[in-house]
């Protein structure tokens, strides 16, 4: 579904990404674990058009996104969850979750988008997104992105900062809409979250992807894993 | 004759009324540039000459195409709104990845370019725009007479506003519009065109200005720099609301007008600067203005 081979990419004069290559099949949960600054959240912005400056290949349904606009990539159906989550606090709660144009038919409705996160129905009305707390702000922030009718999310550190409990609902979210027909490239630091909910696991290094384990394996890679990661 | 405060009756509605009508352009003028502000990150200095555009293009509609007041109240602010659409796509562009003073720089020249280009065909004494029929007159509503024209311009001014207002705080264009002034990047990864959106913005905010040229026609003579008279006041505005604040800048607008209005009546010397002076006192108490919000 996505081959992305060679990627490069640039921040101004720092070259962030070095020939990154891997592979996202259809249904796939897939994750890109590394250390802080390896350039997990790199790619999935250069995937996206958010970076000032790429180069290589990004095919996506046997097409090429390297030269297009980020309103481009979104259109032909790759979401984008950003690792600060975005929701923005001059928009309504519901004004958040309808914000994203509808790209594709084959998006979840309200009602069951409402069904996966209880708790955003019941703030709804909330008048400023940001008044969320951090668990609410991140699952409204994965849940606007399933309306849209994208089939490959990319979704930065959903984990990030969140208490257990909510790490647990998080991961009950991502093997619901793998379960629903979504495919997920998810960027992690937690291994044992990615380990719950993934088929595949990249390994990233210095801007490049060193290793990929698959996820029934990852036990066994304990070893290799902690010295990728530095754990 | 009715006294109050030792001020003969029809002296201070009179005031009051001037204040109003005052008001209202400020708001105008304001909501437009706070709108432009907020999108593009521009201080927009040619919203002046823009104004003075929009009374221009409805005084060369009657001239050139006996086109009456009601129809370019509508044309106007689109011929002009469609120039600011071009000017924003071939020149104000181009100023994004630099630093904000450019654009200032920039539209504070455009300004000057399109002043003397009027001043140099039309002169500067100022050209008459006829009150249509139906508004001329005055009413008798007890304690003053009121213009009927003055009277509309309020009512016009009032309600442009608050629908812009509406369409920016209620309707999903409006949360579109919100949501790129905070994270334009991600709005534009979400699928939103976001560089058509602020081209369409700019001509919003420019339509505003050139719909406000229209109203102020009839009352002040059509000439280039009838805009410089509004543009001091209404950049002051725009920092007493709070930058990019909507209801801050219709707010601000009119009760400034009233202020200076009054200030008019009871101390006429300080009617120029009242409105700096408030400028002034709210920045020290509140330096993002009253409804700014808090970076």
């Amino acid at each position: 579904m996505l081959k992305v081979t060679g990627l490069n990419a640039w921040y101004g004069e720092s070259h962030i990404l070095h020939g990154v290559d891997f592979e996202v099949r259809e249904g796939e949960v897939v994750t890109l674990l590394g250390r802080n600054g390896a350039g997990k959240t790199t790619t999935l912005k250069s995937i996206m058009g958010l970076v000032p400056r790429r180069e290589g290949s990004i095919d996506f349904r046997g097409r090429e996104m390297i030269r297009l606009m980020p309103n481009h990539v979104a259109r032909s159906g790759i979401a984008f969850c950003p690792e600060e989550r975005g929701i923005f606090g001059s928009l309504s709660v519901t004004e958040n979750l309808v914000l994203p144009p509808v790209v594709a038919p084959g998006g979840l409705d309200t009602d069951t988008i409402y069904t996966l996160f209880p708790n955003l129905k019941e703030r709804a009305r909330t008048a400023h997104g940001t008044r969320l707390s951090g668990g609410e702000q991140q699952m409204l922030a994965i849940a606007r992105i399933l309306r849209t009718g994208a089939k490959l999310l990319l979704l930065d550190e959903p984990t990030e900062g969140l208490a257990p409990v909510i790490v647990q609902q998080i991961g009950r979210t991502v093997r619901e809409i793998k379960q629903r027909g979504f495919t997920v490239l998810l960027v992690e630091q937690n291994f044992r979250f990615a380990q719950t909910v993934a088929d595949r696991h990249y390994v990233m290094e210095h801007g490049q992807v060193i290793d990929m384990i698959p996820n029934h394996q990852l036990e066994a890679s304990m070893d290799k894993l902690h010295e990728y990661l530095g754990v | 004759m009715i006294m109050i405060f030792g001020i003969p009756g029809p002296l201070l509605f009179g005031q009051l009324l001037l204040g109003l009508i005052n008001g209202a352009f400020y708001a105008m003028l304001s909501m437009g540039l706070a709108i432009i502000f907020g999108m593009l990150n521009i201080i927009n200095f040619a919203h002046g000459a823009l104004f003075m555009m929009g009374a221009f293009a409805s005084w060369m509609l009657l001239q050139y195409a006996g086109i009456g007041y009601f129809p370019s109240l509508i044309l106007a602010p689109l011929i002009i709104g469609v120039f600011g659409v071009i000017l924003e796509r071939t020149i104000i562009s181009r100023l994004y990845h630099l630093d904000h003073l450019y654009g200032l720089l920039l539209t504070f020249g455009l300004a000057l370019v399109i002043q003397g280009l009027f001043r140099n065909y039309y002169g500067s004494s100022g050209l008459p725009y006829r009150i249509p029929d139906v508004l001329q007159g005055a009413t008798d509503v007890g304690f003053m007479f009121l213009p009927n024209y003055r009277a509309w311009v309020v009512v016009a001014a009032v309600v442009v506003c608050v629908a812009t207002w509406a369409i920016i705080e209620k309707t999903p264009l409006g949360a579109t519009l919100r949501a790129a002034t905070e994270n334009a990047p991600l709005v534009q990864a979400f699928g939103v065109n976001v560089p058509r959106v602020i081209t369409l913005t700019y001509g919003g905010g420019v339509a505003l200005a050139a719909f406000a040229g229209v109203l102020a026609a009839p009352i002040y003579s059509v000439n280039p720099n009838m805009g410089d008279n509004f543009i001091n006041t209404v950049f002051a505005v725009v920092v007493i609301g709070g930058m990019g604040s909507i209801m801050g800048s219709i707010v601000t607008g009119f009760a400034l007008g009233v202020i200076e209005g009054l200030t008019k009546v009871f101390y006429p010397q300080a009617s120029a600067t009242v409105v700096f002076l408030v400028m002034v006192i709210v920045l020290l108490t509140l330096p993002h203005g009253l409804f700014g919000r808090r970076a």
